[in-house]
């Protein structure tokens, strides 16, 4: 087993009485593309949420790189190198595309806070630099002087993705990546992915669409009811009954 | 003791006007979503409701005064005074709370205008954004005022008969020297009998139902098929006509001038955070709470300790109110919280 | 294209900008615009408004108690005035540190709510310094009266080089007085710099993080940008530029009274910056202008002069139109400007910049199809 990067032990995590989480254990290796599936109201999203820092759980640890990461803040956690790309698009809409692109870029090297009134934006070519390449490696290079809120639904998705590499996370998580996409522009972002995968970068992946997670997955992990029922490789989760019945009601993989 | 219970009359008195605003404000805030600034010119105009009562009521002609015999001597003398004689002498000392009948009908226009008007293109609108243009309203309702009424305050008496006060310490059988303005105490009763009959209406009927389920979750009961926004324009006006009588039974107590509303407009939101943004029971819990609180900061016992807080209470309260417990006394949680 | 390229250079637009200013004694004189008085106005209000856009036009937050950073600047100045010197220097200087100093506090308390529960915290705050001042301040401030100089100040800095003269002194800039045009081009060359120090945020990276923070501050948080620090340094900054226009108040005229820390004070420099287009560089000076200017002129009219402007009317038409138009001048000019400002939030939300970019678009519209007409019929020949 190669190194463990994100460790989720034990968590825990109620909403009144409904049981959300129950008893979560999860390791994510380096460098693994890990998918989280499960059928709706599964819990998915709040352990995306716990892991982020939005939702603080009941009990258990969340650790990243060996440091505790429940109580951060969320730009702290940003800082520790663990990065989300938003299910629904949070962009910035009143910015252009290429300065969307450039905040997180100026995040990265500027850290929480950064007082730089007098410097001047246009001169700043290393982050211009940087937002122009991730945005052409996404298809987006035709379209930065573009005011962000009035792009299509499918290009804010990408923007959102360019915003989450632009900082070269050390751990990405992606809220259902493809929800909502033509299927020309899912296979688009399944390769764009994988060539992220080459690279060697780390990702959690919560999927809906089955064809998305066994192009992608070296491991998957299916919740169900808010608890964790199976893990493996995507052939093993292909074959296991218990995964069928649970997730699938008995239909074939 | 005395001087105590003086200070809980005051309080609530003063709670009363500070609740029926506040109530106003509210009702169109939890159901249109609009944050008003041109709540206080409401205010205002139903004190000046009172005031073209008042004047409408003594339209004088000169007439020869017969009381004085050296010399022809010509006087005002008001048409009322000439028809009926001392009736209507009655009438016209009688003119604020006659002046209701004029502020219900007139507010509701008034009301109603303003929201087909003006405040519905305002309902997709950022908050700021309607915060600014009632301000201009405001500005507008209050410059229109001054214009007609001119700047100086205008002396609207209460009813002679009930002009000086009420020897409540008698009543309860204490100090008989312990005695309470009449219009005061009228005036305490009446913010108690509106409020409840909002209240009431809210509660008991259906329009009142179909209005709280809609500050509830406004696209819910729009998706019912119910015509929400026909009822919101009604809610409008029902605002509009309750602070503008909260302001016309204010005039005897206040004398009313053009820039009245916009005083009251920064307490009545106070007063509307306090109670938590889209709360009724809120507001007019607040409204009394912060009508006692001011009351008693302005004692002398308490100035002596600390200097100025009679002045500066209320808002005091309201910060410490916002950064503590954002959504005041009694509100929702996650209503404009974001 | 050229010419777009040249205002994107900070140090053109300085210099049309400086001169613009410098010159306004020349290029207002045929509008009547341009006696001492008023020029100080612009350039005062100036200063206020390009400080108060650094908060609202890039941050979005709406505060409506900024006049008390104004009111604390004016008093900060005539308390150095009373206490140290009549140069004018060390007034403004200490303005703007007791501005900061304010904004530090109460930015610090208020920016811990957004939207409108800023507002109304803001509000309370002005509220609650206003009513201070009048009350238990009354010491500092002087109360209703308000804070002037008298004979018996001590002035110690100039105390210690000449003797107090007969009368009242004037403030002065070593030696120099300030009153009449010397006092307008010492706030111009403040304004000068002032419009600097925002133009260079206006294209900082930090101007951009506070753009960003407007339009979703919640995806900042996890961008990785604490965005209190920001906005805490945007709310200061427009404290320090208000005091500094509270400062040049008492530069101009030595007095400081509790009404300009009144909240409907604070709505006037909202008023200002929202009718010249907020969030733009130039559209609050616009604003100030075009408000400074017409309660000028609508200020001074009056029924007499009515007359006379609409004699060329029949007689009864003359009447009406004088009767009504009465209304919107002299002690009326309230009503004309809440009118506008109706106006503009209701059909130009981004003020008359906004109103300026329209026109440009329907010039570009209207010369396009000729244009395209024209290559129409080459292709046809």
């Amino acid at each position: 087993m190669g190194n463990i990067v994100l460790s989720i032990k034990d968590v825990n995590k109620t909403f009144g009485g409904l049981h959300a989480l129950g008893d979560i254990n999860l390791d994510i290796e380096e460098g693994k593309t890990h998918a989280i599936i499960g059928p709706n109201g599964a819990g998915k999203s709040t352990l995306l949420n716990v892991c982020i820092g939005r939702l603080e759980p009941d009990s258990g640890t969340v650790e990243f790189e060996g440091k505790n990461m429940i109580g951060l803040k969320p730009y702290e956690i940003n800082h520790a190198g663990m990065v989300r790309v938003f299910q629904t698009p949070e962009i910035f809409p009143d910015l252009n595309v290429l300065e969307n692109v450039m905040i997180p870029a100026l995040a990265k090297q500027e850290g929480v806070f950064r007082f730089n009134a007098f410097t001047s934006l246009a001169g700043r070519r290393d982050i211009e630099e940087q937002a122009r390449h991730v945005l052409e490696d996404l298809g987006l290079g035709g379209q930065i002087h573009d005011h962000a809120g009035s792009m299509s639904r499918g290009d804010k998705r990408r923007l959102e993705l360019a915003m989450g590499l632009v900082q070269h996370p050390r751990l990405l998580l992606l809220d259902e990546p493809t929800a909502g996409m033509s299927r020309h522009d899912t296979n688009r972002t399944i390769d764009l992915l994988k060539k992220i995968k080459e690279r060697g970068m780390t990702k959690i992946i919560i999927e809906h669409d089955m064809h998305v997670v066994f192009s992608l997955a070296d491991r998957i992990s299916v919740l169900a009811q808010g608890r964790i029922i199976a893990q493996g490789t995507p052939d093993e989760i292909r074959g296991n009954p218990k995964v069928q019945e649970a997730y699938l009601g008995g239909a074939e993989l | 003791m005395d001087a105590i219970l003086i200070q809980i009359l005051n309080g609530l008195d003063k709670g009363g006007a500070y609740a029926l605003i506040a109530l106003g404000l509210t009702l169109v805030f939890g159901t249109l979503g609009v944050v008003n600034f041109a709540h206080g010119a409401l205010f205002m105009l139903g004190a000046f409701c009172a005031v073209i009562t008042q004047k409408l009521l003594t339209v004088s002609k000169l007439v020869k005064d017969e009381s004085i015999t050296f010399f022809d001597a010509y006087k005002e003398t008001p048409y009322l005074e000439l028809w009926w004689g001392d009736f209507g002498k009655t009438i016209i000392d009688w003119s604020v709370p006659i002046s209701i009948l004029l502020t219900v009908p007139l507010m509701l226009l008034i009301g109603l205008s303003m929201e087909r008007g003006l405040i519905r293109y305002f309902y997709k609108r950022s908050h700021a954004e309607q915060i600014l243009v009632t301000f201009g309203l405001a500005i507008v309702l209050q410059e229109i005022v001054r214009s007609l009424f001119g700047a100086n305050p205008i002396p609207t008496p209460a009813p002679s008969i009930i002009a000086g006060s009420a020897p409540i310490g008698a009543f309860l059988g204490l100090d008989e020297a312990l005695v309470y303005p009449w219009w005061r105490l009228i005036y305490l009763l009446f913010s108690v009998f509106t409020v409840s009959a909002v209240f009431a209406f809210l509660q008991l009927t259906t329009f009142g139902m179909v209005v709280r389920a809609g500050m509830h979750d406004r696209e819910t009961v729009g998706l019912l098929g119910i015509n929400v926004e026909r009822r919101f324009t009604i809610v409008f006006g029902i605002a509009a006509v309750v602070t503008g009588l909260a302001g016309a039974m204010y005039a005897p107590i206040l004398s009313p001038d053009y820039h009245m509303g916009m005083d009251f407009l920064v307490l009545s939101f106070i007063v509307v955070v306090v109670g938590g943004m889209g709360s009724l029971r809120g507001a007019v819990a607040a409204g009394f709470l912060l009508g006692l609180l001011q009351s008693f900061a302005s004692m002398n016992e308490v100035k002596s300790i600390l200097p100025g807080i009679d002045q500066i209470i209320i808002y005091l309260v309201a910060v410490v109110i916002i950064l503590v417990r954002p959504r005041g006394l009694m509100g929702r949680k996650g209503v404009m919280e974001e | 294209m050229s010419k777009r390229s040249l205002l994107k250079n900070d140090w053109v637009v300085m210099a049309l900008f400086t001169v613009a200013v410098l010159s306004m004694p020349i290029w207002l004189a045929p509008i009547g615009a341009a006696y001492p008085d008023l020029l100080q106005k612009f350039a005062i209000f100036g200063i206020f408004a390009i400080g108060y856009n650094i908060l609202f036009g890039l941050t979005g937050y709406l505060s409506f108690g900024h006049a008390v950073f104004l009111g604390v600047g004016s008093y900060t100045a005539v308390w150095s005035f009373k206490l140290l010197t009549m140069n004018v220097l060390p007034a403004v200087l200490f303005a703007m540190v007791v501005g900061g100093l304010f904004a530090v506090v109460i930015g610090y308390l208020s920016l811990r709510r957004s939207g409108i529960y800023f507002s109304i915290l803001t509000l309370a705050f002005a509220q609650m310094s206003y009513n201070m001042a009048y009350s238990v301040l009354t010491p500092i401030t002087n109360g209703e009266t308000g804070l002037q100089l008298t004979k018996t100040d001590p002035r110690m800095i100039d105390a210690m080089f000449v003797a107090p003269g007969e009368g009242l002194p004037s403030t002065n800039l070593f030696g120099m007085s300030m009153s009449g045009y010397s006092g307008f081009y010492f706030c111009a060359v403040l304004l000068i710099i002032g419009f600097f120090i925002s133009l260079r945020i206006f294209r900082s990276p930090f101007g951009l993080k506070l753009l960003a923070i407007k339009s979703n501050q919640n995806r900042m948080l996890y961008t990785g940008f604490n965005t209190k620090p920001y906005l805490l340094t945007a709310f200061v900054i427009s404290g320090v530029y208000a005091g500094l226009a509270g400062a040049l108040m008492a530069v101009t005229d030595p007095l400081a009274g509790a009404e300009r820390m009144q909240w409907t004070a604070s709505g006037e420099v909202v008023l200002m910056t929202i009718l010249g287009g907020v969030g733009t560089l130039i559209g609050p000076l616009l604003g100030v202008g075009i408000i400074k200017y017409f309660e000028n002129i609508f200020s001074a009219l009056n029924t007499n002069t009515l007359h006379q402007t609409f004699s060329f009317l029949p007689d009864w038409l003359e009447d009406i139109v004088v009767a009504i138009s009465s209304h919107f001048v002299g002690d009326g000019w309230h009503l004309t400007l809440g009118v506008l400002f109706m106006v503009i939030v209701i059909f130009l939300p981004g003020g008359v910049m906004e109103g300026f970019q329209r026109i440009a678009a329907l010039a570009r519209r209207l010369s396009r199809p000729q244009q395209e007409k024209a290559i129409q019929t080459s292709e046809q020949e």
